[in-house]
C-alpha cells in the first residue's frame, strides 16, 4: 500500500491546546509595547519631531552630544577591551586570572547609581586619585562633571563587558593553528594579523554595537555625571521632560528618536548581534603559543591586566570602605532606608518572575512549534519577540506608560506595577539568550526519545527539561533579579517620594551632598544585589562546585 | 647511521610520563601506533617543539634540535585537522610557508605554483579551505610542507577524517614525495593494516614506553609483547 508522504496539518483547536503559553506571553507583549508605540505616535508624530529638532537648538545638541559621547565611549571601552582581552588570552596561566576575571564580571551587576558613587570617590572632582596625584605635584586640568565623567563611567561599565564578550574569539581559534603558527615562527604582531584579528572580526562589530546602545540609552550615570544642559543625553531630556517640563509631548518625540536609532544600530549589526555569549573566559584550552612566555609581552600583559583590574576595583572598594566607615547606626535606623529596600527586593523578584513566566511561555512553545510542527519560522518569531524588547530601551516603554496612565490620573499610584513591568521587558532578553539555546538543545536531543516514550507535560518538565535549564534558569534569572534591583531610570520617572527604590534613595541623597549618608545607602543596595543574586542563583540553579 | 635521533627523552605530565629512546634512519618512513593515551601526539609535539623535554636530546643530522624554537626545528608537521588558516586562501596558505607577510617575489610564486601542482591543486588555488574537500586540504597543507622544504616530516594522524580511497591516494602522494625528496617521515597511525602500505618500520607505543621497534610487516605478522598482539586483536599466545 502506498503511503501517503503529506504532513498532516494540526488543526486550529490543537494548536492553541498546544501553545497556548506562547500565546498568551505574545499577546501581552504585544500589547505593551504596541500600547507604548500607539501611545507615543499619538502624541508626536514624525512632522512634530521634525519640527522640534528643526526649531529647538536644545534638542539638536543633546541628539549630537548622545551620539557623540556614545561613539567615543565605545571607542575606548571596545579599543581598550581588545588589548586587554588579548594580554588575558595571552596568559592563560597568570596566577588569579580567574579571580580578575569574576571581579571584571562585577560591574555588569553593580548598580549603576552604586558604581558612580565609588567613581566620584576615586576620580572625581575631589576624589582619592585626584588628591593623591595633586600631593605628587601632579595637576588635573578641567572638570571631571560633564564629558570626562560620564567616559570614565561608561568605561567602567562596558571595558569588562568588551573584555568578556571579545575573549571567546581566542577560544575559537585551534589549537593547532597556534602551533601551526609556531611552527612558521610567527611573532606577535603576524599573530596578531593572522590568527587573532580574523577571529576578532566576527565579534568585533557585535561588541561595539553592544556597548554603544548601552551608552546610548545610559541614564543614570548621565543623570549624576552630566553636568547641565550641554551634557544631557536623550534618556536624560525625557526624565527632564516629563517630570520638570511636564511636556509628554516633546518626551514622545525624543523617546521616538531614541527608538529609531536603536533600531538602525540593531539592524544594521543584527547580523553580529545575534550570537553573543558573555564569557567567564576562563576556558583554558590547551595550546601553545609562541609568545606567551616572552618577557616584553608578559611585562606588558600585567601591566594591562593590573590598570584594568585597579580601574575597576578601585571605586568598589572606597564604595565599601566609606560605607563601613560612614554613620552606620544613623542609615540603619531609618525606617525609609529598609522600606525602600524592601520594595527593591520585591520589585526584582517580582520582575525576574514575570520575566520568567513571559520566557518560559515563549520558549516552550516555540520548541513545540519547531519539533512538534516542524514550523521553523513561527518558533523563530516567539524567540525574535522575546529578544525585541532589547532595542526598545526602558525609559521608551516607561514613557509610553506615563503617557497611557496620563490621562486615568493614576501614573503614580501604578508607580510599583508600572516598574516591575518595565524591568521584567527589561530582563527578558537575557532570560531568552541563556534558557532558549539549553531547551531547544534538549529538545534536539531527547525530542524523540519523549515521543516514543510518551514522556509529556509534568513529567517531561521534570525529568527532561528541569535538569537542563536548572543552572542556566538559576543564574538568569539571579542576574534579572539583580538588575531590576539596580534599575534607577523607570523608577525616578514614577517617583513622587524619593524613597520609591533604593537607588533612588540613594540617588537623593547623593543629590543633596549627604555623601556619608549615601556611601552607607550603597552598601546596603550592594549587601541586597548580592543577597539576592546568591539566593535566586543558588535557591534555583543549586550550589554549584 | 641515524638521522633522526630521539636521546633518552624523558616528559612528564600530570602523573604520565613518556620515555622514549630510538633511533630513525634517513629517507625512511616510520609509524608510530600504539592504543589512544600511550604518547604517539606527545612525542610528535616533542619532536616539533611544542612540548619542553624533562631530560634527553633531540638530534637531527647530528644537531641537537631540543633547544630550539618550533619555527627553527628543520621539521613540518601535518595534524589531523586545522592545518589551513580558515580565513586565507589555499594559496595564501601555502605562501606563509615561504613568508609570513605574504610579500613574494616571483621566484616564490613559481614555488607556490609547483608545490600546489605537485599536490594536484591546480585550479584550486584560489578558494577558502572551507570551499574546498578534505582531502584537498590536507594536499594545501603537503603543498605548504613542500615550500618550507625540511627534511622531517611529521603526521599527526593527518588522513583520520577522509574517506578510504583518498586516505590512500594521500598515503601514495606522501610516499611519492619522500622518495622525490629524500624526506624521513613519522607517521603516527591507529591503523596499521594501512600504514603498511607506506612505512618500512613501526614503533609500538603503550603506557608511554616503545614496548617494540622494527620492521612494520614482522611486528604485524609476528608481535613479541603481548600489548602489541593484544593492541592487533590477536589471540593470547
Amino acid at each position: 500500500m502506498a503511503r501517503s508522504s503529506k504532513r498532516i496539518r494540526p488543526g486550529f483547536g490543537e494548536i492553541i491546546r498546544v501553545c497556548w503559553p506562547g500565546i498568551v506571553s505574545s499577546l501581552f507583549l504585544i500589547l505593551i509595547i504596541g500600547g507604548t508605540f500607539s501611545a507615543l505616535l499619538s502624541t508626536s508624530s514624525s512632522t512634530k519631531i521634525i519640527d522640534d529638532f528643526g526649531n529647538s537648538t536644545y534638542l539638536r545638541k543633546v541628539l549630537v552630544f548622545t551620539l557623540w559621547q556614545a561613539g567615543l565611549s565605545t571607542l575606548i571601552s571596545v579599543g581598550i577591551g581588545v588589548l586587554v582581552a588579548r594580554a588575558f588570552a595571552r596568559q592563560q596561566s597568570l596566577t588569579g586570572r580567574r579571580l580578575i576575571l569574576q571581579l571584571l564580571g562585577l560591574p555588569i551587576v553593580t548598580p549603576v547609581i552604586v558604581a558612580v558613587l565609588g567613581i566620584t570617590a576615586v576620580y572625581g572632582q575631589s576624589g582619592i586619585l585626584r588628591e593623591n596625584l595633586q600631593l605628587l605635584g601632579f595637576s588635573w586640568p578641567g572638570n571631571f562633571y560633564g564629558l570626562p565623567g560620564i567616559l570614565v563611567a561608561h568605561v567602567f561599565f562596558n571595558l569588562p563587558l568588551s573584555i568578556r564578550m571579545l575573549l571567546p574569539a581566542w577560544d575559537r581559534i585551534p589549537s593547532e593553528n597556534w602551533r601551526l603558527a609556531a611552527h612558521l615562527g610567527m611573532n606577535s604582531r603576524q599573530l596578531f594579523l593572522w590568527l587573532e584579528w580574523p577571529a576578532l572580526t566576527s565579534v568585533l562589530a557585535g561588541t561595539a554595537g553592544i556597548v554603544f546602545l548601552l551608552c546610548f540609552s545610559s541614564f543614570a550615570v548621565v543623570l549624576v555625571l552630566g553636568g547641565g544642559p550641554s551634557t544631557t543625553t536623550i534618556e536624560v531630556a525625557i526624565y527632564q521632560a516629563l517630570r520638570f517640563d511636564f511636556d509628554p509631548s516633546r518626551a514622545a518625540s525624543l523617546a521616538i528618536v531614541q527608538l529609531t536609532i536603536c533600531t538602525i544600530v540593531i539592524l544594521s549589526l543584527h547580523r553580529w548581534m545575534r550570537v553573543q555569549p558573555i564569557s567567564s573566559g576562563l576556558a583554558t584550552t590547551s595550546r601553545y603559543r609562541p609568545d606567551e612566555k616572552l618577557w616584553k609581552y608578559r611585562c606588558l600583559d600585567f601591566f594591562l591586566i593590573a590598570l584594568t583590574t585597579s580601574f575597576v576595583a578601585l571605586p568598589l572598594l572606597a564604595i565599601v570602605y566609606a560605607g563601613i566607615t560612614g554613620p552606620l547606626t544613623h542609615v540603619l535606623l531609618d525606617s525609609r532606608l529598609w522600606a525602600a529596600a524592601g520594595r527593591s527586593a520585591g520589585i526584582a523578584l517580582a520582575a525576574a518572575t514575570t520575566a520568567l513566566t513571559l520566557a518560559m511561555g515563549l520558549l516552550f512553545t516555540s520548541r513545540v512549534l519547531l519539533f512538534q510542527f516542524r514550523n521553523r519560522s513561527s518558533s523563530s518569531a516567539l524567540q525574535i519577540l522575546g529578544s525585541i524588547t532589547f532595542a526598545v530601551p526602558p525609559m521608551v516603554i516607561g514613557t509610553g506608560l506615563f503617557i497611557i496612565l496620563l490621562p486615568m490620573g493614576v501614573v503614580f499610584d501604578a508607580a510599583v506595577l508600572v516598574i516591575i513591568l518595565v524591568n521584567a521587558i527589561l530582563v527578558l532578553p537575557y532570560i531568552m539568550r541563556t534558557v532558549g539555546p539549553a531547551l531547544l538543545d534538549a529538545g534536539h536531543r531527547y525530542d524523540r526519545l519523549c515521543h516514543q516514550l510518551d514522556l509529556k507535560g509534568w513529567n517531561r518538565l521534570r525529568f527532561v527539561e528541569w535538569p537542563v535549564i536548572r543552572q542556566p534558569l538559576g543564574f538568569s534569572m539571579a542576574l534579572c533579579a539583580t538588575l531590576s534591583i539596580g534599575d534607577m531610570g523607570v523608577a525616578a520617572l514614577f517617583d513622587t517620594s524619593g524613597v520609591i527604590t533604593l537607588p533612588v534613595l540613594l540617588y537623593h541623597r547623593f543629590g543633596a551632598y549627604r555623601f556619608d549618608e549615601a556611601a552607607v545607602t550603597a552598601l546596603v543596595l550592594i549587601i541586597l544585589c548580592a543577597l539576592v543574586f546568591l539566593i535566586v542563583d543558588r535557591g534555583i540553579g543549586k550550589w554549584r562546585s | 647511521m641515524a638521522f633522526l635521533t630521539l636521546n633518552n627523552l624523558l616528559f612528564r605530565q600530570a602523573g604520565w610520563q613518556l620515555e622514549v629512546d630510538a633511533r630513525i634512519k634517513k629517507n625512511s618512513c616510520t609509524a608510530i601506533i600504539g592504543p589512544s593515551g600511550a604518547g604517539k601526539s606527545t612525542l610528535l609535539s616533542l619532536i616539533a617543539g611544542f612540548e619542553q623535554l624533562d631530560r634527553g636530546d633531540i638530534l637531527i643530522d647530528e644537531q641537537n634540535i631540543s633547544v630550539l624554537a618550533p619555527a627553527l626545528r628543520p621539521v613540518t608537521i601535518l595534524f589531523q585537522e586545522n592545518n589551513l588558516f580558515a580565513h586565507l586562501t589555499l594559496r595564501q596558505n601555502v605562501g606563509l610557508g615561504i613568508h609570513l607577510g605574504l610579500k613574494l617575489s616571483n621566484k616564490y610564486k613559481d614555488r607556490i605554483d609547483h608545490a600546489i601542482a605537485t599536490v594536484g591543486l591546480q585550479g584550486l588555488e584560489d578558494r577558502l579551505p572551507n570551499h574546498v574537500s578534505g582531502g584537498e586540504r590536507q594536499r594545501a597543507a603537503l603543498a605548504r610542507c613542500i615550500c618550507q622544504d625540511r627534511p622531517v616530516l611529521l603526521l599527526d594522524e593527518p588522513f583520520n577524517s577522509l574517506d578510504p580511497a583518498l586516505r590512500r591516494e594521500m598515503r601514495l602522494l606522501i610516499d611519492q614525495l619522500r622518495r622525490d625528496r629524500g624526506l624521513t617521515v613519522l607517521l603516527v597511525s591507529h591503523n596499521p593494516t594501512e600504514a603498511v602500505e607506506i612505512s618500512d618500520e613501526a614503533l609500538f607505543l603503550d603506557h608511554g614506553q616503545i614496548l617494540e621497534h622494527g620492521k612494520l610487516e614482522q611486528l604485524l605478522e609476528n608481535p613479541s609483547t603481548h600489548e602489541l598482539a593484544q593492541y592487533l586483536l590477536y589471540p593470547r599466545k
